[in-house]
């Protein structure tokens, strides 16, 4: 119906899968609020209005028993569950799209939470993780667009949770463990990280940003902090 | 308060059930599941960790088989004194009651003075690894429960004997049997899986 | 049966007059511990109002000093969130909606003369009283309150080192503890008297629903507390004693505390839900003069709701790191759920039908209860469908949801109860022009303040954060206006409740006399004076009907108690 999906009007939807989680949004949406919601909403209101207290007027008695009156909630009733499983039936694939199905990924990168900052492995020049050649950063994560990126997500402290609203991306980090999972990066720009878990009093403190590169710019980059990273190490 | 000031409402019965049957069966309810909590957690904790199980070799079963006999020795006072209740028999009830006590302050006795002690002087206390914080948490609180338990019988028993508000024998050897089951989910768990 | 009325009454009719301190505070009747109950919430209301107050104006004007706060710092701000939550969940919404008015109605509406245990009230009450004064307590120990989330996951909430709050998050759970307890000991009597102590003649569907909601809330608060009383022990032990049952360091899981927690958290939304719900029947009944429609149906999806809540709670941990295949699992059963609540807003929406409606201030309340919870119900669809949830998760959509939920449960129905049972509680009328101005000043502003946090959520603004100028895209002048409208219509219904407390002070001490019914309602605590005596009445009522019978075609009058023989 719109050019856009309701959330892209204001956030850029910078990763594969955006449109996707965007769809289930505009989705529940249209169906919930814009028919239901104004629906019933409306429904009530008029008959507020329209069985306001009138001298004389006795109201009825209804038990709400009867087949015929238990109709009026019974079959909107049956539409509601029909709603409902098309809901779910879109919401566990694009569930399943973001959480379980990965495709097989171009690079890995390492994420780190900490209290309180972000930090990051890349795979640098070599393309492979755990390498003399890793490229460490802090608070800023480079990432080439178009590539498809698994990452390696861990805390050190506390929960804390890795949200980079443009991908439509939130996943936990937890202490004690590696969480994988994967995006992949349409759109040239940087963009905000923010941490999603309450971890201390410095949680709003923890800023990120991802800096999605064109693979020229992105070769540059690589290049730059490689040497300097060979002669300041 | 008399029975004389007693509320009405405490006397009546739409339910079929005595009031203060069924309060005692919502305390042991809310109890299950408090307990169902710790013993679930400690389930799963048990069946991801090795290292948790071998800890559970260090228990001492015979103690804990001991401690199980006592306890279920102590219920069956407990059913002997509702029968005694019943039968309006004051006396008879409260000595039960009595016995029921001091099986509850034997099995803590046990626990407290010969059980924990040995155990912590082999260095396995309450924070030497994940099972040890389970097994003194579950064990700790159930047996507070043991020590609420007898002391309200101690409350219960001098009233019974005088023939006094004698379906509160019933109350505390419902509340009595609850305590002794949530043994029987420990003792297995904690002593015999090895 | 007759001797012992007479001897209950001369009991009574020999009692010594109390002294002020001993009919107060240590009352054991019920009306009076509901009192206590409802006085100790608005209290904490306040306290967690103004905890709002000072966090909504560093949201609106990051940086800036709050008149009668100061600056925000961080930790400030963490510590106010963290409470402001727990004080209106814990210390307000569960007091009055759950104990004053299941006190106060409970007895009154099935024809009993008190509580079946009213020493045990008494403690109940006491307890509580404890936790609230523990709970205050925890802001003024070294380090300050706790202030990692009314969630208080671990490894933060556990080792102080992280928290920095390492006294004061041991108070915190103490005080959520032995509120648990409280509200333990308080479901005693309210399952127990309900069951059993109904007048003569009160069949199971003549009970008034608001009593069946209290109970059903009860066994749901009974069933779903239990693990997380356990969970608050280890998590006391883990903080206090060295233990590692949350600590993945040591061989521990800090899912699991989650897990016990939401496994409680989730059916505590449907414990407070519900006795809303259930004054809501009592008031639209009342004022549209129409039988509830298909009593059956709301009392079975009130209960069948219940039951599915035990369901659902991992979806409040979607992208936690629990196996994704679960998820999938859990947004089925919480879109299922929402299938039995829509009923129940349906069956409400058609009791309006055919009635002859007074728009009363109580029946304004009811209504804005039912109008505003529905945004809170459909939003979550949002939230429950898993895929949608990994953008919206600690967003403020999320608050926007719950506020749309909470608010509609813990302030407006209990303003509607509290405009409803006035006359009955205290005798006097409270002004309906001043409760009109009251509710609309109220309840403007509330849409006012949230439907804006919808959209900021949506766009980006994350939870629990203190200053979103760190984010450049969170800095735009449309999100900073939006944030600051909120605060602004926030500011304006706290002015509101002005009014309440003006009006309700007033009334109490300078308002007309009220009569034994001024509403003409049907259920059992109309027939006794305003206020009842103690024991409520001289002879205990029988009941012949149902507690609905409005408008009956076979009756003259529109109105048909429960308590007249025929």
């Amino acid at each position: 119906m719109f050019a856009k999906n309701l959330i892209e009007y204001w956030v850029p939807a910078a990763s594969s899968y955006a449109h996707d989680i965007d769809f289930i949004f505009d989705l529940v949406f249209w169906i919930v609020i814009a028919f239901w919601f104004l629906l019933v909403e409306g429904v009530f209101l008029w008959l507020i209005v329209h069985f306001r207290k009138k001298d004389g007027k006795k109201a009825q008695y209804i038990t709400g028993e009867m087949k015929h009156e238990k109709r009026w909630v019974s079959y909107p009733h049956y539409v509601i569950m029909a709603c409902d499983v098309l809901i779910v039936v879109v919401a566990i694939q694009v569930w399943y799209k973001v959480k379980q199905d990965a495709p097989p990924p171009d690079e890995t990168v390492r994420i780190v939470a900490q209290q309180w900052a972000w930090s990051f492995v890349h795979a640098g020049p070599d393309g492979k993780l755990d390498t003399a050649d890793d490229i460490k950063t802090v608070d800023e994560l480079h990432l080439e667009v178009g590539k498809t990126y698994q990452y390696k997500l861990e805390a050190r402290d506390v929960l804390h949770s890795f949200s980079v609203p443009v991908f439509r991306l939130k996943q936990d980090a937890i202490p004690g463990r590696i969480v994988t999972g994967w995006f992949k990066p349409i759109k040239t720009g940087t963009y905000d990280i923010q941490c999603a878990e309450i971890c201390g009093f410095g949680h709003g403190l923890m800023p990120g940003k991802v800096i999605i590169e064109t693979p020229e710019q992105h070769m540059a980059w690589l290049g730059s902090h490689g040497m300097s990273m060979a002669a300041g190490e | 308060m008399s029975a004389a000031a007693r509320p009405i409402a405490t006397t009546r019965s739409s339910a079929g059930m005595p009031t203060g049957r069924l309060a005692v069966w919502w305390v042991i309810a809310s109890e299950i599941v408090i307990f169902g909590g710790l013993i679930g957690s400690y389930v799963m904790f048990r069946l991801s960790h090795d290292a948790f199980t071998q800890q559970a070799a260090h228990t001492n079963t015979w103690i804990g088989t001991i401690n199980t006999l006592v306890l279920l020795t102590s219920s069956l006072a407990a059913v002997l004194g509702h029968k005694y209740a019943d039968a309006g028999d004051g006396p008879k009830a409260a000595r039960q009651l009595y016995l029921t006590a001091l099986g509850g302050f034997t099995f803590a006795f046990i626990k407290f003075v010969f059980e924990w002690p040995h155990e912590i002087s082999e260095g396995f206390t309450i924070s030497s690894s994940t099972f040890w914080s389970f097994y003194y948490t579950a064990c700790g609180i159930h047996a507070a429960h043991v020590i609420a338990g007898v002391t309200i019988m101690l409350f219960i028993a001098p009233q019974a004997k005088k023939g006094i508000d004698l379906q509160r024998v019933e109350l505390i050897g419902l509340y009595w049997h609850f305590v002794d089951v949530v043994w029987i989910f420990l003792f297995p768990l904690l002593y015999i899986a090895k | 049966m007759v001797v012992q009325h007479a001897e209950h009454h001369d009991e009574h009719a020999h009692h010594p007059k109390e002294s002020w301190f001993k009919h107060y505070f240590l009352s054991t009747d019920h009306k009076i511990i509901c009192f206590q109950y409802m006085f100790t919430g608005m209290a904490m209301a306040l306290v967690g109002g103004f905890f709002a107050y000072v966090f909504r104006m560093q949201m609106a004007f990051p940086g800036q000093h709050v008149p009668g706060w100061g600056l925000v710092t961080p930790a400030d701000y963490n510590m106010l969130i963290t409470n402001h939550g727990a004080i209106m969940i814990f210390w307000v919404a569960m007091p009055v909606l759950i104990a004053a008015f299941g006190n106060y109605l409970i007895p009154l509406m099935i024809g009993a003369d008190d509580m079946v245990f009213p020493r045990i009230n008494r403690l109940s009450y006491q307890i509580f009283l404890l936790s609230a004064i523990i709970l205050v307590s925890s802001f003024f120990v070294k380090g300050g309150g706790f202030a990692g989330a009314w969630t208080m996951y671990p490894p933060l909430s556990a080792k102080a080192q992280y928290s920095m709050t390492g006294d004061g998050s041991t108070v915190f759970v103490l005080a959520v503890a032995l509120e648990f307890v409280a509200f333990l000991l308080g479901g005693i009597n309210f399952v127990t008297t309900a069951m059993n102590s109904r007048a003569p003649g009160m069949s199971a569907y003549d009970i008034p629903m608001v009593v069946w909601m209290i109970v059903i809330a009860s066994i749901l608060f009974m069933a779903s507390v239990g693990p997380l009383i356990a969970g608050a022990i280890m998590l006391l032990f883990d903080q206090r004693l060295g233990t590692a049952f949350f600590d993945p360091n040591r061989g521990g899981d800090p899912i699991l505390w989650q897990h016990l927690f939401w496994f409680f958290g989730h059916p505590e939304v449907y414990v407070v839900l519900l006795p809303a719900v259930g004054m809501v029947a009592e008031i639209i009944t009342t004022f549209s003069r129409k039988k509830l429609f298909a009593y059956g149906t709301v009392l079975h999806t009130a209960i069948l709701t219940g039951v599915l809540s035990f369901t659902v709670w991992a979806h409040h941990q979607f992208v936690a790191g629990i196996d994704p295949r679960m998820a999938n699992i859990f947004t089925v059963t919480t879109l299922i759920i929402s299938i039995p609540i829509a009923e129940m807003m349906f069956v409400y929406v058609a009791t309006l039908y055919g009635g002859s409606i007074t728009l009363s201030t109580p029946m304004l309340w009811a209504l804005g209860f039912i109008g505003s919870f529905l945004i809170g119900g459909v939003t979550g669809i949002f939230l429950g469908s898993s895929g949608a949830d990994i953008y919206l998760h600690d967003t403020y959509f999320v608050l926007a949801h719950f506020h749309y939920t909470f608010f509609p449960i813990a302030i407006i129905g209990t303003y509607a109860g509290v405009t409803f049972w006035f006359p009955k509680m205290f005798g006097k009328m409270m002004n309906d022009t001043l409760g009109k101005i009251h509710f609309w000043l109220t309840f403007i502003p509330f849409n006012c303040i949230f439907i804006p946090l919808f959209f900021t959520g949506m766009l980006g603004d994350h939870r629990r954060i203190f200053d979103y100028s760190n984010f450049s895209e969170l800095s735009t002048p449309m999100l900073e206006h939006l944030r600051a409208f909120a605060t602004l219509s926030l500011i304006v219904m706290l002015f509101a409740q002005l009014i309440f407390i003006y009006n309700f002070v007033t009334s109490l001490l300078w308002g007309p006399t009220a009569e034994q019914n001024p509403w003409k309602s049907n259920t059992l605590e109309w027939t006794a004076s305003s206020p009842p005596p103690h024991g409520n009445w001289p002879t205990l009522p029988t009941v012949y009907r149902g507690p609905y019978e409005y408008s009956h075609p076979d009756r003259k009058e529109d109105y048909w108690p429960q308590n007249v023989p025929s």
